[in-house]
C-alpha cells in the first residue's frame, strides 16, 4: 500500500493550485455575482493543458491519470466551486464519453479540438420529465436518409451556452425504450440555447436549457452501440462522480481553510475564539471529514487508473464528499459570525456552491440507491 | 545556441520559517525553485524560442533539488545537471567551483542565472562562476537582448537604466520584472520526466576536497526580531527633531 502521490501527480497539483490562486481566486466573488462564465480562463487553461488533462496525447491531451485529474479539479474548485463544476463538466462528461466510445474517426474531429482546449464541451442528459430517471427521457432521434434528426428539449446543461459539442441522449427505439448518444455541434440546424437560469450557486458555471428543434447531424455521429446508451452514460456518470467529489473537497477546503485562519485572529472574551473548545471541536470534525472524503476519492480515482471496477466507491466518494461540505461550509459561516454570513468572506458562497453537489450528477438519494444495490438489496 | 541555467531549490519565503538548532528546519517547509532562477530559466526558454538551441539546467544539492529541476525542464528546458555528491556542497565558494567544473565539460554561449538566492541571499554565485570561468557578466537584469555575438544588458540604476554591452560568451544574472515566468504546461509535467537528467560527483568532476573546501563558515542562524509597534514623536517640529537624535544616537544606538 502506498499512499504518497508521484512527484508528476504533485507538480501537477502544484501547478494547477499556483495558476488557480493567481487567476481564479480573486475574481470568484465577481464571477458569483454577475453569474460570468470566465471564458478567458478556460481559454488559458486550454493552453495550459488543463482541458484535456486525462486524455493521451494523441488525441489532445496531456496524458495524465484519473488520481491527478481529481487533484486538479479539487484545486479549482477551491478557488471557485463554479469554474471547477464547467471544468469537470467539460472533461468528465463531454470528451470522456467521446474517448471511451468514440470511433478513431469521432476522436479525431471532436475528441481533439476538446483536450487540446480549442473547444468546450457539454453533456446534455436531463430533460423535464427525465432527471433522476433517465428512462423518463422524451428526446427522440430518428434516421432519415444519412441523417439523424433530433427533436425534444434539455434542461439544466452546465456549459450549454459556451460549448461548440454536446454529448446527448435520446430515444431511438420508442418501444423498447432504447436510448442512444450523439454528439451534436451546436451549429447544427435547428439547435437553441434558451436563457441561463439563475441559480442559487454555482453561478460561474453557465447552466441552460437547450431547444432542438428537428436538428440534423451525420448519421456517423451516433456515439457508441445504437440503443445502448444507457449502460454507456451510466458508466460516463461514474467517472463523473469521483471528479465531482473532488470539487466537494476543494470547495470543503476553501471553507475550512477561511475558517481557521479566522478562527485564530478574531479575538473575544480576550482570547482567539480559535481557543474555545467549541470552536476547535467544529475545526477538528472539519479537517478529518475533509481528509477522509479526499481518501475516497483517491481511491476510486487510483481504482479507475488499475483499470478495476469502482463504481460503488465512486459513490461513496460522491455522497460522502458532497455531504460533507455542504456540512463543512455551514460550520465555517458558524465561526465566522456575522461576517460568515455577509459576502466579504468565501464561506457564503460555498455553502451556495456546495449544495449543488448534493443534487447534479445523481442525488444523494439516487447515490444510496446504488451503493444499496451493491448490498444486494 | 547553447543556453545554460544555474539553478537553487529554496524555500519559500513567503510561507512560514522555523529555526531550529541554528539551522531552518526542513519538515514541511515548501521547497520551490529560487525565484530569480526562475526568471532566469524563462529568459533562457525566449532565447531558446527566438534562436534556437538547447536549454541546460545546472544545479548543486541534495536530491530533493529534482522537484525543482523536473519543474525547469516542464517549463521547456531540455535536459539537467545535479551535483548531488554532498562531498560537492559547501559555500558560494564552493559551489562556483562545482559549477565551473561542470561547465567546463561542455559548449555554451551564454549562462544565466538568478541575481540572488532568497534563502542565503549572498548573490555571490554567478559572478564568482563568471569569473572561475574567466568570462564577463552582466548582473541584475531586467531586459536582455542577445543579436548574433552582441549582448546587451538593461539594469535598473536607481531611477535610471543602465546600458551594458557584451558580446558572447557571457554570463547574465536575472532581477525581478525581466519577464512573467510561464505555468509549466501540464504536458510538460509528464514530458519532465522522460527528459536527461544526469547525476555528477566529485570523482566524475575530478575535483578533489581541498580546492572546493568552503571559505566560510556559518555561525548562527537566527529570525529577525518581531516587528516593534513604531512610535509617533509628540509635540512642535523642533522637539521632535531633537528626540529622533536623542533617540538615535541612544535607544537605536545608529549615530554615534
Ligand atoms: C447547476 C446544475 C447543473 C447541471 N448540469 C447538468 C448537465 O450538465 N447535464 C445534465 O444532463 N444534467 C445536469 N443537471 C441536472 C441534474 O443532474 C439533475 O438535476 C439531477 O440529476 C436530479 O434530477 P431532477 O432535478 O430532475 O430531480 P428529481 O429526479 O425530480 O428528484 C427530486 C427528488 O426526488 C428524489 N428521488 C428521485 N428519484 C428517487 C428514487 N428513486 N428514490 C428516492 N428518491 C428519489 C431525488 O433524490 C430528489 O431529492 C444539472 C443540474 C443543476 C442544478
Amino acid at each position: 500500500m502506498d499512499f504518497d502521490w508521484t512527484l508528476e501527480q504533485r507538480m501537477i497539483r502544484d501547478t494547477v493550485r499556483e495558476f488557480a490562486e493567481a487567476e481564479i481566486l480573486p475574481h470568484a466573488a465577481e464571477w458569483d455575482r454577475t453569474s460570468q462564465f470566465p471564458k478567458e480562463v478556460f481559454d488559458k487553461m486550454g493552453r495550459l493543458g488543463l482541458l484535456g488533462l486525462p486524455i493521451p496525447e494523441r488525441y489532445g491531451g496531456a496524458g495524465a491519470d484519473m488520481v491527478s485529474y481529481c487533484l486538479a479539479v479539487e484545486e479549482i474548485g477551491r478557488a471557485c466551486g463554479g469554474t471547477g463544476l464547467s471544468y469537470e463538466a467539460h472533461v468528465s462528461l463531454a470528451c470522456m464519453p467521446i474517448y471511451l466510445y468514440g470511433t478513431e474517426a469521432q476522436k479525431q474531429q471532436y475528441l481533439v479540438p476538446l483536450a487540446s482546449g480549442k473547444k468546450l464541451g457539454s453533456f446534455a442528459l436531463t430533460e423535464p420529465q427525465a432527471g433522476s430517471d433517465a428512462g423518463g427521457t422524451r428526446t427522440t432521434a430518428r434516421l432519415e436518409g444519412d441523417e439523424w434528426v433530433i427533436r425534444g428539449s434539455k434542461c439544466f446543461i452546465t456549459n450549454g451556452g459556451y460549448a461548440q459539442t454536446v454529448v446527448l441522449t435520446a430515444v431511438t427505439d420508442p418501444e423498447r425504450r432504447g436510448i442512444s448518444a450523439f454528439i451534436v455541434p451546436t451549429d447544427a440546424p435547428g439547435f437553441r440555447v434558451g436563457k441561463a437560469y439563475e441559480k442559487m450557486g454555482m453561478r460561474a458555471s453557465n447552466t441552460v436549457e437547450l431547444i432542438l428543434d428537428d436538428v440534423r447531424i451525420p448519421r456517423d455521429n451516433l456515439l457508441g452501440p445504437l440503443h445502448a446508451g444507457f449502460k454507456q452514460f451510466l458508466s460516463t456518470l461514474d467517472g463523473g462522480r469521483v471528479a465531482i467529489a473532488a470539487l466537494a473537497v476543494g470547495i470543503a477546503r476553501s471553507a475550512f481553510e477561511t475558517a481557521l485562519a479566522y478562527a485564530k485572529q478574531r479575538t473575544q472574551f480576550g482570547q482567539t475564539i480559535s481557543k474555545f473548545q467549541a470552536i476547535q471541536h467544529k475545526l477538528a470534525d472539519m479537517a478529518l471529514h475533509i481528509d477522509l472524503a479526499r481518501n475516497a476519492v483517491m481511491k476510486a480515482a487510483w481504482l479507475h487508473d488499475q483499470g478495476r471496477p469502482f463504481t460503488l466507491e465512486a459513490s461513496f466518494a460522491k455522497l460522502f464528499a458532497s455531504e460533507m461540505c455542504t456540512q463543512i461550509c455551514l460550520q465555517a459561516i458558524q465561526i465566522l459570525g456575522g461576517n460568515g454570513y455577509l459576502c466579504d468572506y468565501p464561506v457564503e458562497r460555498n455553502l451556495r456552491d456546495a449544495k449543488l453537489i448534493e443534487i447534479g450528477e445523481g442525488t444523494s438519494e439516487v447515490q444510496r440507491l446504488i451503493i444499496a444495490r451493491h448490498l444486494g438489496c | 545556441m547553447n543556453i545554460l541555467v544555474c539553478l537553487k531549490q529554496t524555500f519559500d519565503t513567503e510561507e512560514r520559517i522555523v529555526v531550529e538548532n541554528g539551522r531552518v528546519k526542513e519538515d514541511g517547509v515548501k521547497f520551490i525553485i529560487n525565484p530569480y532562477d526562475e526568471y532566469a530559466v524563462e529568459e533562457a526558454l525566449r532565447l531558446k524560442e527566438e534562436h534556437g538551441g538547447e536549454v541546460t539546467v545546472v544545479s548543486v544539492g541534495p536530491s530533493r533539488f529534482e522537484e525543482a529541476i523536473r519543474t525547469a525542464l516542464a517549463m521547456g528546458a531540455d535536459e539537467a545537471i545535479l551535483a548531488d555528491d554532498p562531498a560537492l556542497f559547501g559555500d558560494e565558494y564552493t559551489v562556483a567551483k562545482v559549477l565551473a567544473a561542470i561547465i567546463r565539460q561542455r559548449p555554451f554561449d551564454i549562462i544565466l542565472a538568478g541575481n540572488q538566492a532568497v534563502d542565503d541571499g549572498s548573490g555571490q554565485v554567478a559572478v564568482r562562476l563568471a569569473e572561475e570561468l574567466g568570462i564577463p557578466h552582466i548582473s541584475t537584469l531586467t531586459k536582455l537582448v542577445v543579436e548574433g555575438n552582441q549582448v546587451t544588458g538593461y539594469r535598473d540604476a536607481e531611477g535610471d537604466v543602465e546600458v551594458v554591452q557584451a558580446t558572447l560568451p557571457v554570463l547574465v544574472t536575472a532581477q525581478q520584472g525581466l519577464n512573467e515566468p510561464r505555468y509549466p504546461s501540464l504536458i510538460g509535467i509528464r514530458k519532465a520526466s522522460k527528459k536527461p537528467l544526469t547525476h555528477v560527483t566529485a570523482a566524475d568532476l575530478g575535483l578533489n576536497p581541498e580546492e572546493i573546501r568552503p571559505r566560510t563558515k556559518v555561525v548562527d542562524t537566527f529570525l529577525p526580531k518581531p516587528k516593534q509597534a513604531g512610535k509617533i514623536l509628540q509635540g512642535d517640529l523642533q522637539e521632535q527633531v531633537r528626540e529622533l537624535v536623542q533617540s538615535l544616537r541612544t535607544v537605536d544606538k545608529v549615530i554615534g
